[in-house]
């Protein structure tokens, strides 16, 4: 393992297994009645989010709690940060601090980057800008190796503003290093123009699609990003490419539903859809914790001088 | 290169697992309340044999968990690579159960310091024991094993390896020392 997650890139195939069986024996540990282990004891991990998030902050949070390791949230609104101060001075103030690794979200590509060369410390990408999301798309496979067994084959579709979503990125990557088949689906305005060099498909037909997919991964609309027009109405994106009850009739038996959340219900896919048995959403986020634990292990397991060996 | 001494074959370990049986059940006085928590990797197949063993000679099922360490070592993070992790599964309720610990090799004693951290997590037993099928010595805790296969004399630069035929393809143990 490199020593940090910057991009799902920087985790080769071998790698993801390895994370992923790990993540593993984390879900058990989320089954028990203690469900927190002394792994990470003394380590200290800081939660720098620069946008808000709600799940992927608890998720690290919770990942790292359950380790033992300390955990200090450091969010821009109310910090020190709303005071002007930048990057790099806040960065250096966590590296003073003793930070053994640093979650960081941002609305810049690449900060998780930057933030590398003043840190002794791990750097974890928890989504910059409209880069990479790592985390989330490990825990996406996680999640369709459990359900689905394999990777090798698979045909995924990735469906919605694929343009603005670090999400779609860094799953189109992952799942091409597994063997996966990935399409993506929108209108042509929210496809980036690079996409035929990530190695995937593009379609703007989404009925053309779904007949022969084993995973059909929904994105949010982002309209926090829609600064300009994508697409004329939420209405109309809702008609032209939402997960309706109808569509979900053409998918194959077993294909799995996905979203990373939060959805919005009834624009990308409809309430009822969601609540489906083949809709993984929820175990998505369960999986995200026990797979977050496995990354924070992983990275900070394994950042000694390598003095001591195995040993009985 | 590794020069290799067999300590043990597959018969001096069949009868090594059915004599530490019998001495579990001795001890424990029949098998009411008693089970069985393999260290993996290893540790769960003996343990599994020994429930074997326990089952003919008292024809009582006794429960088998199996449980990795790997999270409560006093090494993570002083490694350059983190430590590889196996299954845990412990599928019944350990508290109020006479848990006997199972491990191939007893050597420092850190392992098993970190198992009883690990199984305290998981409910709280009457009492807990250790049963290995080598103790080779070298012990840097407070720890001694309840029932052992064979005590080996060791210098502590050599290696025991103990090989099972549900791993390994053979059971064996072996004392390898680099020459």
């Amino acid at each position: 393992m490199n020593k940090h997650l910057l991009s799902i890139n920087d985790v080769s195939a071998e790698d993801v297994v390895r994370v992923l069986d790990t993540a593993e024996s984390f879900r058990e540990v989320g089954t028990r009645i203690i469900k927190k282990v002394p792994a990470l004891r003394g380590r200290t991990v800081v939660n720098l989010f620069y946008e808000n998030s709600t799940r992927t902050r608890i998720s690290f949070e919770l990942a790292a709690k359950r380790l033992s390791a300390d955990v200090i949230n450091f969010s821009a609104s109310g910090s020190s940060v709303s005071k002007g101060e930048s990057l790099k001075d806040t960065a250096l103030t966590l590296q003073a601090m003793g930070a053994d690794a640093i979650v960081i979200r941002h609305s810049s590509s690449g900060s998780p980057h930057t933030l590398t060369k003043w840190v002794k410390g791990s750097v974890l990408n928890a989504g910059d800008g409209t880069h990479e999301h790592p985390t989330q798309a490990l825990l996406d496979l996680y999640t369709i190796r459990e359900k689905l067994g394999r990777f090798e084959g698979l045909r995924a579709a990735i469906v919605g503003d694929v343009l603005h979503s670090r999400v779609a990125r860094s799953l189109s990557f992952g799942l091409v290093k597994m063997g996966a088949e990935v399409t993506l689906v929108g209108p042509p305005t929210l496809i980036p123009p690079d996409a035929p060099a990530w190695g995937v498909q593009v379609s703007y037909d989404i009925e053309g699609v779904l007949p022969k997919l084993d995973v059909c991964y929904m994105l949010r609309v982002q309209r926090e990003r829609q600064r300009q027009q994508y697409f004329p109405s939420v209405r109309e994106y809702s008609r032209l490419f939402g997960l309706t009850r109808d569509r979900v009739a053409m998918l194959p038996e077993g294909c799995l539903i996905m979203h990373p959340g939060p959805m919005n219900r009834g624009v990308e896919i409809d309430s009822d859809v969601a609540d489906l048995p083949q809709a993984v959403i929820e175990e998505q986020v369960t999986n995200g914790i026990a797979v977050r634990m496995s990354l924070l292990y992983l990275l900070l397991g394994g950042a000694g001088t390598g003095e001591v060996r195995e040993r009985d | 290169m590794m020069a290799s001494v067999r300590l043990l074959d597959g018969g001096e370990i069949r009868r090594a697992v059915t004599r530490i049986a019998h001495e579990i059940l001795e001890r424990n006085k029949g098998a009411e309340g008693l089970a069985l928590v393999g260290i993996a990797a290893r540790g769960d197949d003996l343990a599994r044999r020994l429930a074997s063993e326990i089952a003919r000679i008292e024809g009582a099922k006794v429960p088998v968990g199996v449980l990795d360490i790997t999270f409560y070592r006093d090494d993570i993070g002083m490694r350059a690579e983190a430590p590889e992790v196996h299954e845990t599964r412990i599928g019944f309720d350990i508290t109020a159960k006479t848990v006997v610990l199972v491990d191939d090799v007893l050597f420092t004693g850190r392992t098993i310091r970190a198992a009883l951290d690990a199984l305290v997590d998981f409910g709280r037993p009457t009492s807990v024991g250790l049963a290995v099928l080598v103790d080779r010595g070298h012990r840097e805790l407070p720890i001694r094993a309840d029932f052992v296969g064979k005590n080996v004399p060791t210098r502590k630069d050599e290696l025991v390896r103990v090989a099972l035929q549900e791993v390994d393809g053979e059971d064996a143990v072996y004392m390898e020392e680099r020459t």
